[in-house]
């Protein structure tokens, strides 16, 4: 009944581990050839490949795991997609019904545990209310704000026979959230942008969730309005790197142009974002000359951080084509003197070229392996996937992306392991594509288990390891505010990357020579399985720009010579 | 202070600005949610006041809509507007819950506790207690020669009122159901 369930849901991918309490839906899996199955080697990695695959396809992940340790392993992946409001579906084994609260083997309280870390969970006590329950469990993972949901099913649960309902025929929870936006509102916003002098779009993870359309009609204002336009790092390939409005990511190691346009404007137009932490900086001091429009689906999300003047409750797509021909209805006025004063002081932000570096010929900096990576992959159909940290936030800097659906990274949980597995997701999603996981050593540490499955499925991943021996961004926070006490932050005895692909039946590439670097990138695009590229870079780089914590957009560490002269005027902290 | 300004408030062992951005004045607000009567729906409310740092002052919950299987959830709370405001949408936003209603704000309400006072006296003290009782229309519900127990109902400030009174003239044991409050007018 459950494959069914997943059958009918348009599921055709699980990513999962059995276990005791789960047999019986493993054994409807061995008989009904309909659904894939993808074998993790740890739970953990079976959440994140369904998130890889989810967010890549904007279709709902779906993971299947046991009782007891199955479930807690999962968690943490769980949480990621909470996060980052990622569709998933998880479907754990429980102990039998009448075996609950005995501490019974391999029991634990699944829906208690994981309340707190999923939009809504259910323990079916029915087999009558089962295929109901996870037509419902869809219909809340996918609507609204997207997240992950959780249906834990006793074993006897599963043994019994009981009444199948379809989707059509489910019973309607009342779960429904509201996606058209107060039309009133949206108006007033227009209008706000009528004469804005220095607008600006800021757009997040909620323009992908929306779906395309909702890209395409962000782009088509972008380009009518001819706003400037910034994303979050969730938000990345809503608008193409390559359009001409785009001032790149900001937050702490955003771009110094999207950060000095947030902090300078007077009209600030979320779209899909959530002002988090990363973003704002100082809240007191977060843009403060400015009128915000913020468009959300979640209510919750509208004057949790920072006060909006245009709070507009609605899904990304339905606001934006509102407002747009309302833009239009009202004679598609902008401030044309104004916008031209303000893409004049852009562009003089912009010649401080923030992202420069100073290369090496010696040895291999982080930016400029991604420069090359860049380069060299850029046309191909691409999907990126990252760890978490330094490498990361360079990822993010010197990577375009044309298209949502091409990135794919832990923005809001920050979870190390999650770009090895995630990109298993995403290569079985698309299996013809070329998939690379940006990696740093220590996160790719977190998840190599699952190198196994991606040499057990054919799955042609590119691990891309940008190895400095350290946790990178740790050491950065250390060096810059702990007084360089580097506390635990380097990898001792880190495994040879070559004979550990080997060993999972890939191939293994090491290079450090920046002379090799490009023969080296596409020898790995090159190789028709899954790839470990162990680059070894430069093991004190930093990662800039920088909004120290708590500082405004304004107060931006630019590189290595703005932080000397910040570490000699002071000392209390740093020395 | 530091070449990274690290402000007053922060930690130094963190970059993070702990400072409130936004000390104001805080406010008691009445809550009343409605929620599909199923398995861990409380836990789920109290886990969010729990998770996210709210306060609860007090909480009743019982079904009061059998058929629908409806529970009604009366929350007091407090925190500044924009905490108030937040509680509000986070808890409208789960599954279960079908409204959320601030009676502190959707004009008049009213609102009941019940509370029982075991007090331990004698004497003069043992008579000026039940004659406070009377004044404040508290039953007196059990009875021995040295002890009541007294059963007040009405809004929080009598109840609190009635314990000030009591403390002193030998009080020993509370017992209170938390408030239960309902919208003045017809709808």
């Amino acid at each position: 009944m459950v494959v069914q369930a997943l059958k009918d849901q348009g599921v055709d991918v699980v990513f999962g581990y059995p276990g005791g309490a789960v047999l019986p839906i493993y054994d409807e899996i061995f008989q009904d050839q309909g659904i894939k199955h993808i074998l993790v080697r740890h739970e953990q990695g079976a959440a994140h490949a369904a998130e890889g695959y989810a967010r890549s396809t904007g279709k709902p992940g779906v993971v299947l795991v046991t009782s007891g340790p199955g479930a807690t392993n999962a968690v943490t992946g769980i949480t990621d997609a909470l996060m980052d409001s990622i569709p998933m579906v998880v479907l754990s084994g429980q102990v039998p019904t009448f075996m609950i609260g005995s501490d019974a083997f391999q029991e634990a309280d699944t829906v208690g545990i994981t309340r707190p870390c999923t939009k809504h969970n259910w323990l079916v006590k029915d087999t009558d209310a089962l295929a109901g329950t996870i037509h419902e469990a869809f219909h809340v993972a996918t609507s609204g704000r997207p997240g992950p949901v959780l249906v834990d099913i006793p074993k006897d649960v599963q043994f019994a026979s009981g009444t199948y309902v379809e989707p059509r025929e489910a019973p309607q929870g009342h779960y429904n959230p509201r996606v058209k936006g107060d039309i009133e509102m949206i108006t007033e916003m227009v209008a706000a942008m009528e004469t804005a002098e220095r607008p600006i779009f800021y757009t997040g993870g909620g323009v992908i969730n929306s779906g395309n359309v909702a890209s395409q009609l962000l782009r088509e204002f972008v380009e009518a309005t001819g706003f400037p336009i910034t994303s979050t790092l969730m938000g990345l390939g809503a608008y193409p790197a390559s359009g001409k409005h785009w001032l790149g990511m900001l937050g702490m190691h955003g771009l110094y142009e999207a950060n000095m346009a947030m902090h300078g404007c007077d009209l600030m137009i979320n779209v899909g974002a959530r002002f988090d932490d990363r973003i704002t900086g100082r809240i007191a001091d977060f843009s403060p000359h400015s009128a915000k429009a913020h468009i959300d689906i979640d209510p919750s999300s509208i004057n949790k951080v920072i006060h909006v003047d245009y709070p507009i409750i609605g899904d990304v797509g339905h606001v934006l084509e509102d407002a747009l021909r309302i833009w239009k209805a009202r004679g598609r006025k902008v401030n044309k003197e104004g916008l031209a004063k303000w893409w004049a002081q852009i562009e003089e932000w912009q010649a401080i070229n923030c992202l420069t570096f100073k290369n090496s010929d010696q040895i291999i900096k982080p930016q400029h392996a991604l420069q090359r990576l860049e380069a060299l992959t850029k046309g191909h159909d691409r999907y990126i996937c990252t760890e978490v940290g330094q490498h990361q936030m360079w990822a993010a800097q010197f990577l375009g992306f044309e298209d949502p659906h091409r990135w794919m990274t832990s923005g809001g949980l920050g979870t190390m392991g999650y770009g090895l597995p995630a990109s298993i997701g995403v290569q079985v999603a698309h299996p013809e594509s070329l998939v690379i996981n940006v990696a740093g050593d220590a996160s790719f540490l977190m998840n190599l288990q699952e190198l196994g499955t991606a040499s057990q499925y054919d799955l042609p991943v590119k691990q891309f390891i940008m190895n400095n021996e350290r946790l990178g961004m740790v050491r950065q926070w250390q060096e810059l505010l702990h007084g360089e006490r580097y506390s635990h932050s380097w990898s001792e005895a880190l495994p040879d990357f070559v004979k550990l692909a080997e060993a999972f039946g890939g191939k293994g590439i090491q290079v450090s020579d920046p002379a090799d670097l490009d023969d080296a990138i596409m020898e790995m695009i090159r190789y028709d399985g899954p790839v470990i590229m162990d680059c070894l870079v430069e093991k004190h780089e930093n990662c800039f720009p920088m909004i120290p914590s708590g500082e405004p957009h304004n107060s931006m560490l630019l590189g290595d010579a703005s932080t000397q002269d910040a570490i000699g005027t002071t000392g209390a902290v740093l020395v | 202070m530091s070449a990274l300004k690290i402000k007053k408030g922060s930690s130094k062992h963190s970059a993070y600005d702990l400072r409130n951005p936004n000390a104001e004045i805080i406010e008691t607000h009445t809550l009343a949610v409605v929620v599909d009567n199923e398995a861990g729906v409380l836990a789920r409310v109290i886990g969010l006041f729990s998770g996210r740092g709210y306060n609860i002052e007090s909480l009743t919950v019982a079904e009061v809509d059998h058929t629908g299987h409806r529970s009604r959830i009366t929350i007091v709370t407090t925190g500044t507007p924009q905490v108030i405001e937040q509680i509000k949408a986070q808890l409208g936003r789960m599954v279960p819950v079908h409204r959320v209603q601030d009676l502190t704000v959707e004009g008049p309400s009213v609102e009941r506790e019940l509370a029982l006072f075991k007090v331990s006296a004698t004497g003069e003290k043992r008579l000026e207690a039940l004659r406070l009782a009377d004044i404040f229309r508290a039953n007196v519900v059990d009875s021995t020669l040295e002890s009541f127990v007294f059963s007040v109902a009405g809004a929080t400030e009598k109840i609190e009122a009635f314990a000030d009174l009591m403390r002193p003239l030998g009080l020993i044991e509370t017992a209170r159901t938390g408030v239960a409050a309902l919208t003045r007018g017809p709808e």
